[in-house]
């Protein structure tokens, strides 16, 4: 049958030129991670040193210094945008994963989808009018403001995945123990779903850790320590936008090392997230 | 009697699964419901303790007496704590054996002294032998049938005077249903029992009465020996003897 095996052998090539490109589409994608990483490592791997870690940004014109501060900075922005976006997220997950039904519930989902698909410098100007304006100056307390602003709809809506992933028949088991709705959220469904919220937490804080449109014109930035939560604060992505932009070379590497330090931090936490993740979820799902 | 159920009617929403269903559950006897899939067997006793208020759009009409008094006008989780309930699939909490027997304890601020009333359970569900060495271990470490023995022994930890069991050995093997049958015959000094089975042979060894339902009317409710030796109802024959269901 020569008109069959002809097809056949049309088969296999089209089988196998298929093959072939999803496998190159899909190594082309992680590609592009290790390019990034091995470009910043490339040209900002040099300028990583102690100095970088806990000296001071040198004076304009003067090589050498560090970003003490807008690590710290960083540091400072992203515990506050934590303490603010993780309990709204979490506490309005709860309640659409455990008490909500019908148009309320769809009118919240459907709104931290949108929430979270506003563009992260639109979410830095409602921070500016909101607490920029009314202080009258730049601040620790916006810059937060806007990253746990945009973390909200990220803990919740993966909050809420997690915990509607925890069996219904747990949900039973307590209340026909006589636990009341909240004591059985309490002491069993978040216990059972705390993997994935950690999780979850983990991956909305790597995912605002990066942003800088947000803290243009909250945090603003700043060349020296920002004592308090009142003035104007730097932080690692601030920087790396200021320092890439200037006509310094020294600027310029530093730009690459904060950028590398930036996205080594990010890569940590998501692979701390995997880990978390992967020791298993506490419930079996049947 | 320790409980009543007089003439009630169940409701999903527009349609009737229950219809006007009276009878009394015998304190300190098992009381098994039986009949086909479908027939409401699971739908009423889940209303014994109103576990079936967690389900939308659900209804229900009559009265429901736990000694004399209308469940319905209870608080509910004193109820629960009152008329437990053991389900169809093992479910015992993320938490070690322990803490699972101690939970119901923990929750309603027991007064008891929590190891000894958690090593007096898992005595009672025939379990304490086999996990004594090991209570502090996940409770998904334990086998199916182990595992249901545990949800018995969680149960039982509260001290309720009705447990409800509903399905209890679907998920389990011959040998792990054989042992809770043995231990469903030992409980009922501590408490009442209502069991919901699909099992004929199971609801005659078990059981002191049996109610059959069919379609979601009460057919028949005699003693045991009686219904199944000598049925007053052509269709509780029919179904014993395995001619449907």
């Amino acid at each position: 049958m020569p008109a069959g095996n002809a097809r056949l052998r049309w088969r296999k090539f089209v089988s196998g030129f298929m093959l072939t490109m999803t496998g190159v589409c899909a190594l082309v994608a992680v590609a592009v991670l290790f390019f990034i990483l091995g470009y910043l490592v490339y040209h900002g791997g040099t300028s990583i040193n102690w100095n970088f870690f806990t000296k001071l940004p040198a004076p304009v014109g003067e090589t050498g210094g560090g970003m003490a501060n807008a690590i710290v900075g960083s540091a400072k922005l992203l515990l506050l945008a934590t303490v603010i976006g993780v309990p709204i997220g979490f506490l309005g997950a709860v309640y659409l994963a455990e008490f909500s039904t019908g148009p309320i519930a769809f009118v919240v989902r459907y709104a931290a989808d949108l929430l979270n698909g506003v563009p992260s410098i639109v979410i830095g100007i409602f921070a500016y009018a909101l607490v920029v304006l009314p202080f009258k100056h730049f601040s620790t307390l916006a810059g937060g403001f806007a990253l746990g602003i945009m973390m909200i709809p990220i803990t919740l809506r993966s909050t809420e995945d997690f915990m509607r992933a925890v069996p219904n028949t747990l949900r039973e088991g307590a209340m026909a123990l006589g636990a009341s709705k909240w004591k059985t959220i309490a002491t069993v469904i978040v216990p059972a779903a705390y993997r994935g919220i950690l999780t979850a937490v983990l991956l909305a804080f790597a995912r605002v850790a990066g942003e800088t449109a947000p803290l243009l014109f909250t945090s603003f930035g700043n060349r020296f320590w920002s004592p308090g939560w009142n003035q104007p604060i730097e932080s690692l992505p601030h920087m790396v936008y200021i320092y890439a932009i200037s006509p310094y070379e020294d600027w310029q590497r530093q730009a690459w090392a904060a950028g590398l330090v930036l996205l080594g931090l990010i890569l940590i936490i998501n692979i701390l997230a995997r880990t978390i993740l992967a020791r298993g979820v506490s419930v079996p799902r049947s | 009697m320790r409980m009543s159920v007089n003439k009630v009617n169940f409701f999903y929403g527009a349609k009737q699964t229950l219809f006007d269903i009276s009878l009394g559950v015998a304190a300190n006897k098992v009381t098994a419901l039986i009949g086909p899939s479908g027939c409401g067997k699971s739908t009423l006793l889940r209303t014994f303790n109103r576990m079936h208020e967690t389900v939308r759009h659900a209804r229900l009409e009559g009265e429901i007496l736990l000694d004399g008094q209308n469940i319905l006008s209870q608080d509910v989780t004193q109820l629960r704590r009152r008329v437990g309930m053991v389900f169809q699939r093992p479910n015992p909490f993320p938490k070690s054996i322990f803490d699972n027997v101690a939970y119901g304890l923990k929750i309603n601020g027991s007064k008891l002294p929590i190891a000894e009333a958690v090593e007096k359970s898992l005595r009672h569900a025939a379990l304490w032998d086999e996990v004594k060495d090991h209570l502090h271990k996940s409770a998904y470490e334990l086998s199916g049938g182990q595992q249901q023995r545990l949800c018995i022994a969680r149960g039982l930890a509260v001290e309720p005077e009705v447990l409800l069991l509903d399905e209890p050995c679907s998920a389990l093997d011959p040998i792990s249903t054989a042992k809770i049958e043995e231990l469903l015959v030992q409980i009922k000094d501590l408490c009442t029992v209502a069991i919901v089975t699909h099992n004929m042979q199971q609801a005659a060894r078990v059981s002191d009465f049996t109610a059959f339902l069919l379609t979601g009317q009460m057919i028949e409710f005699s003693p045991t020996p009686q219904l199944f030796t000598t049925p007053g109802d052509p269709r509780t024959e029919a179904y014993i003897t395995g001619r449907f269901g």
